[in-house]
């Protein structure tokens, strides 16, 4: 195996490395494109329940991503959760009264936050708050409410 | 009686100090040859290279032919059971999870420790069984610099590159067992792929099990050879051993960083 | 008066409880021959290793080059010190992977700053002195094993060493490459001057170049000399091995039991 040879193989071996690793980067991990790639803004939202949402969850606008969630905490004062999304900078066209709700995706899926357009003519900027919120869908609550049903109906 | 028995005892506790000594000394091995660099970069390099070939395209074969396979079989595996809960557009998310996390570096370390740690240890074996370190050190070139370091650092490297390339082939031929076979989505395969992937925990975690892999598997093929017996049978039994113990390491050591890197 | 180039000074050397080599000494002179022979597990190989100061001993002083073992301590001397010494291994210890041309060269190449140019031209001059110029591009798995020996060879004498140490150079050898080796060794003697120290248990070959002899035994020289004086010395010991005799100081009988005990003709 001459000297030549052989270093071409080792370099040749090196960028199928270099291959794969661009390949599990973006084709499979879907790296590009999910991270923002301009600025972004804070909008405020208070929610009764996020269980499930966790930080770094999507936000979407009429199912497309166009934000983050940027961090939960508690508001100790209203015993709500305190959600902060991170909005780019090109969604200008989100009006104030948009409702912010705690979806699923699938039915046993991860949750993340779904805006839905309002009528104001006013757009959300860094600051502003999203007032119309709807929490997350408790599974057992669900059930819960259809046994109870179920049971009204007996009583029937 | 009471003699057998007190022998049993007195084995185990020999063993399992022999066991530890032996670890320590391979920490050795390990140190002083990443620390005893070669004065010569130029040759330094030429060296690193040449292994690079002997351990990593050599091995290039066997890996992706079983990357192949494994791909394959997972599809296949995977839309059994999905199938039953209408779930299938889910198998691109379980076959590069499963590749990613766990098989991609794990099955390619078990393959690289039979591949190439065997043939490490039997090399190293030769030459010290033919006096080639010996003939070495007598001409004042330290065998640490000139042969155990060049084979470890081209390991190491040789390692997560191998993992990579088994996940890559592993997922294109389970995505063509899914869409052209299966009747699978494409679109879906990817999407849902992607969506599921997240690049930091699950890819680089892969990569940084197998580096630690590539480590483990290099250096107890190096020290099984560096102090294997300097007979015939000798070195048959220090390869053996070698594929054995760096096998059930890897093993061990993936289960480790598991409950590190995804337990909570 | 040729002067001394190497010695032990009432040198014990142990492994573990076992002395391999007990207060001994001796002193090999410049630009001899001089032969180390004995039976088999004698510490042959740990004079080697002790001369060559791969290993200390636990007693005693070891002398090369008129210098003290302790003044080699540092990096630099003992590397210095190993090229001036070249080895002859038992195997040959060519490097698989090199071909022959490559073997001879690597000294050349490790610890001289010369061109290639001029290693070519030393590789060939060396494998010349062996006979095996036409072989410099063969590999060392196609060399037959006298080949092999006398490629090692050319690449011990490399950097033209002033000492040069045959571990066992006649073993396994057919009368032709033994033949060929001895002619070698005394010709590298004569005509570069060196010191030749040779080991090996092969009676007829070696007293047939060696100018001294030392004969060890359980550690410690049964006879020491000039070749043809030592030869004809009357100990027995000496007299066996000499004269390959099955029995005599060595017996021939592992120690057992008596025979007709075994045989069961006795109680």
């Amino acid at each position: 195996m001459s000297k030549t040879k052989m270093e071409f193989s080792v370099g040749l071996l090196l960028c199928l490395g270099l291959l794969a690793f661009v390949f599990m980067a973006f084709r499979v991990s879907g790296l590009a494109g999910s991270t923002s790639t301009g600025k972004q803004f804070s909008v405020l939202a208070y929610f009764d329940n996020v269980s499930g949402l966790v930080e770094g969850a999507k936000v979407t606008f009429a199912g497309v991503t166009v934000g983050r969630v940027q961090s939960i905490s508690i508001e100790p004062k209203t015993s709500k959760a305190k959600v902060l999304l991170a909005i780019n900078e090109q969604t200008n066209y989100i009006s104030t009264d948009a409702t912010a709700v705690v979806q699923t995706a699938g039915i046993l899926g991860e949750k993340y936050i779904g805006l839905t357009q309002g009528a104001e003519t006013e757009v959300l900027h860094a600051g502003s708050e999203i007032f119309d919120t709807q929490s997350s869908l408790i599974l057992e609550d669900l059930i819960g409410k259809l046994v109870m049903a179920f049971v009204k109906k007996d009583d029937k | 009686m009471i003699n057998g028995v007190m022998q049993y005892f007195v084995n185990i506790g020999r063993t399992s100090i022999e066991s530890v000594q032996a670890f320590g000394r391979m920490g050795v091995l390990c140190w002083q040859s990443l620390t005893q660099r070669n004065t010569n970069m130029k040759q330094e390099l030429t060296l690193i290279i040449a292994q690079l070939y002997s351990i990593g395209v050599l091995s290039l074969l066997i890996i992706a032919l079983s990357g192949l396979f494994i791909g394959m079989v997972l599809a296949l595996q995977g839309y059994t059971v999905l199938s039953r809960f209408g779930a299938t557009e889910a198998l691109g998310q379980l076959v590069s999870l499963s590749l990613i996390r766990e098989l991609g570096p794990v099955v390619a370390a078990l393959l690289f420790a039979g591949r190439a740690g065997s043939a490490l240890t039997a090399e190293v074996g030769f030459m010290k069984a033919t006096e080639q370190l010996s003939a070495l050190e007598m001409m004042a070139v330290h065998p640490l610099t000139y042969i155990i370091r060049p084979r470890l650092i081209a390991g190491i490297i040789a390692m997560p590159i191998l993992a990579l390339i088994f996940n890559m082939v592993a997922i294109y031929s389970a995505w063509y067992v899914c869409v052209a076979l299966l009747h699978v989505d494409s679109g879906s395969f990817w999407a849902n792929m992607q969506n599921a992937v997240d690049f930091r925990l699950d890819v680089v975690n892969g990569l940084i099990k197998s580096l630690c892999f590539g480590v483990v598997v290099t250096l107890i093929a190096l020290y099984q050879g560096y102090e294997s017996i300097p007979t015939t049978e000798g070195i048959g039994r220090a390869t053996t051993h070698s594929v054995v113990l760096a096998s059930i390491s890897v093993l061990g050591l993936d289960f480790v960083l598991t409950a590190f890197m995804f337990g909570t | 008066m040729t002067s001394v180039l190497a010695s032990l000074q009432n040198v014990t050397f142990k492994r573990g409880d076992r002395s391999i080599l007990k207060n001994m000494s001796l002193a090999i002179n410049g630009g001899k021959i001089t032969a180390i022979m004995g039976p088999s597990g004698c510490g042959k190989t740990t004079l080697l290793k002790l001369l060559t100061l791969q290993l200390e001993p636990h007693i005693g002083n070891v002398t090369i080059f008129g210098e003290d073992a302790g003044f080699y301590a540092s990096h630099e001397k003992l590397l210095a010190l190993r090229q001036r010494i070249g080895i002859l291994f038992q195997s040959g210890a060519l490097f698989s992977g090199l071909s022959v041309f490559d073997n001879v060269a690597f000294p050349l190449r490790q610890h001289t700053q010369l061109s290639e140019r001029m290693i070519r031209e030393l590789v060939l001059i060396k494998l010349h002195m062996v006979g095996l110029r036409g072989a410099r591009d063969l590999m060392p798995n196609e060399l037959s094993g006298g080949m092999n020996r006398r490629v090692a060879l050319a690449r011990t004498i490399a950097l033209d060493p002033e000492l040069i140490l045959y571990d066992e150079p006649f073993a396994g050898q057919d009368p032709i490459s033994m033949g060929v080796l001895k002619d070698l060794i005394k010709k590298l003697n004569s005509a570069l001057g060196v010191t030749s120290i040779i080991v090996s248990h092969d009676i007829a070959e070696t007293t047939e170049i060696a100018d001294e002899v030392y004969v060890i035994a359980s550690g410690d020289i049964i006879g020491a000399g000039a070749t043809s004086v030592v030869k004809n010395l009357e100990n027995p010991l000496l007299k066996q091995f000499f004269q390959g005799q099955a029995d005599g100081p060595i017996p021939f009988h592992f120690p057992a039991p008596s025979y007709a005990n075994d045989m069961g003709l006795q109680k």
